[in-house]
């Protein structure tokens, strides 16, 4: 939790020296806010925009710290980003997820002394082409997500060939103006080569399958205003393991932008199931500060 | 003449008038939901206010005919809002051009101009329903 937290100590730095200088110039929640993986995006699915506020002539960056709990599990995220004039994301993330129910299970099946999964994922993000706001075919980036189990025990018992992966992505992202009741719909679909098993905390490639594939992300939200934004994401998942059948992953999300230093998100998640566990469902927290 | 031709001629008659008539008036709830011209007016003013503050974009505007620009934004904006004025300024792309304007500088325009709606009570969907149109000229504006 070390990780946890430094991120924690860092933000609550920030915040409290809130006041001063302007994170950026592009306009409020356009930054989106932290994935899970550390990615800028949503909760579940990174989208083309790029994180915090820097535009062209400007750098900038966020940290995050989110919890998502499940009837079986618990995770928690730690993330930093740096944009550089809005072309370059780069993005660090540490996971770690709390097996509570499954603990027994390991140890009575597998004689394993595990209780958590630890990844860390390292994440870099080019602006190909456009703008969410201007341009009428929105924004398209490319992406990579490098991921490194720390744990990689319980991955191999059930079948998980690595204990680190790559996923690249191509997403676009587009923002139409007054297009649902004057509301402005943001539109975002994200294309993923990946081999991870659960995101990876589960390992790369299995018995099932052990190449890359190609998985199809997306999400759409409202901007009741430009202080509320509410959606949905989706996100199809490789099935790898014959040991543990894996489901795709939704989410309904609410983000609270007060301003351009803060973003506060809930969610209500679906994950399906997860290492045996089955249907796993409930709720995500993000605090995002950028700077 | 064949009996034929009336008909013919009557038929074309219909089928152009068709076209030509009732030229519906143009829409213009756009511009009366922003305040009709005086509406537009205020937030331009605003806007102004907050151009001049914003160290971020106010070189560009350092030297500049204030009642002249006011006039003529308010025009270009009521215009665009189906609203019954006419821009006389210059040219958008070529006035642009020359100031080389950086996406930050655009954003932070289009933020100052989100501002000065709201401090003038615009409601947010109006606001939406501008911005829409006035993207359009990022082109331009950006000299892309
Ligand atoms: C959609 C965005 C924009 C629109 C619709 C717009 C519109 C206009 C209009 C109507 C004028 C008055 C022209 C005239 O009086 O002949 C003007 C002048 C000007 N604009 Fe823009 N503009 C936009 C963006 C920008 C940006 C981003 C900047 C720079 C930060 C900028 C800087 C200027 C300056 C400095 C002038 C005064 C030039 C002079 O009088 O010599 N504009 N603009």
């Amino acid at each position: 939790m070390t990780a946890f937290r430094l991120v924690l100590a860092c933000l609550t730095l920030l915040l409290s020296t809130a006041g001063q200088a302007s994170p950026g110039s592009r306009l409020w929640a356009t930054g989106g806010v932290t994935t899970i993986d550390g990615s800028a995006g949503g909760g579940l699915v990174p989208w083309a925009l790029l994180s915090g506020y820097a535009s062209d002539r400007e750098w900038g960056g966020t940290l995050a710290l989110s919890r998502l709990e499940s009837d079986d599990y618990s995770l928690d995220v730690a993330a930093a980003s740096f944009n550089w004039r809005n072309r370059l994301e780069l993005s660090i993330g540490r996971q770690t997820l709390d097996l509570d129910s499954l603990v027994f299970a390991l140890k009575e099946d597998f004689g394993l002394e595990q209780d958590q999964l630890r990844q860390d994922i390292v994440g870099a993000k080019l602006r190909l082409w456009g703008d969410v706001l201007y341009s009428p075919l929105g924004q398209w980036s490319l992406g990579l997500q490098h991921k490194r189990n720390r744990t990689f025990l319980v991955p191999e018992a059930i079948g998980a060939r690595d204990d680190q992966g790559t996923d690249v992505y191509l997403s676009a992202s587009k923002l139409l103006f007054a297009a649902v009741l004057d509301r402005n719909l943001l539109l975002n679909a994200t294309v993923r080569a990946t081999r991870a098993n659960q995101g990876g905390l589960l390992g790369f490639g299995g018995d099932r399958n052990n190449d890359h594939e190609l998985m199809a992300e997306a999400s759409v939200g409202v901007f009741l205003n430009r202080h509320w934004l509410v959606g949905l994401e989706y996100r199809q998942k490789p099935d790898n393991l014959t040991f543990a059948d894996e489901q795709d992953w939704w989410d309904l999300f609410l983000a609270w932008v007060p301003d351009r230093r803060l973003a506060v998100t809930a969610a209500w998640v679906d994950l399906g199931d997860i290492a045996g566990l089955q249907h796993q469902q409930g709720a995500y927290v993000s605090l995002q500060v950028s700077f | 003449m064949t009996p034929i031709r009336p008909w013919l001629l009557i038929l074309i008659l219909a089928v152009t008038a068709g076209c030509q008539t009732p030229v519906a008036a143009p829409d213009d709830t756009l511009y009366q939901d922003l305040g009709a011209r005086s509406g537009i007016a205020d937030v331009v003013e605003e806007l102004l206010y907050l151009i001049v503050d914003d160290d971020r974009i106010n070189r560009q505007f350092r030297g500049l005919d204030v009642v002249s620009f006011h006039r003529h934004l308010t025009d270009q904006l009521c215009q665009l809002a189906g609203g019954p004025c006419t821009y006389s300024g210059r040219a958008m792309r070529p006035l642009h051009a020359e100031m080389a304007i950086t996406d930050t500088e655009f954003n932070a325009l289009t933020e100052n101009l989100v501002l000065a709606m709201e401090r003038n009570g615009i409601a947010t969907g109006v606001q939406n329903r501008l911005l829409a149109r006035l993207i359009a000229l990022y082109p331009e504006v950006r000299n892309l």
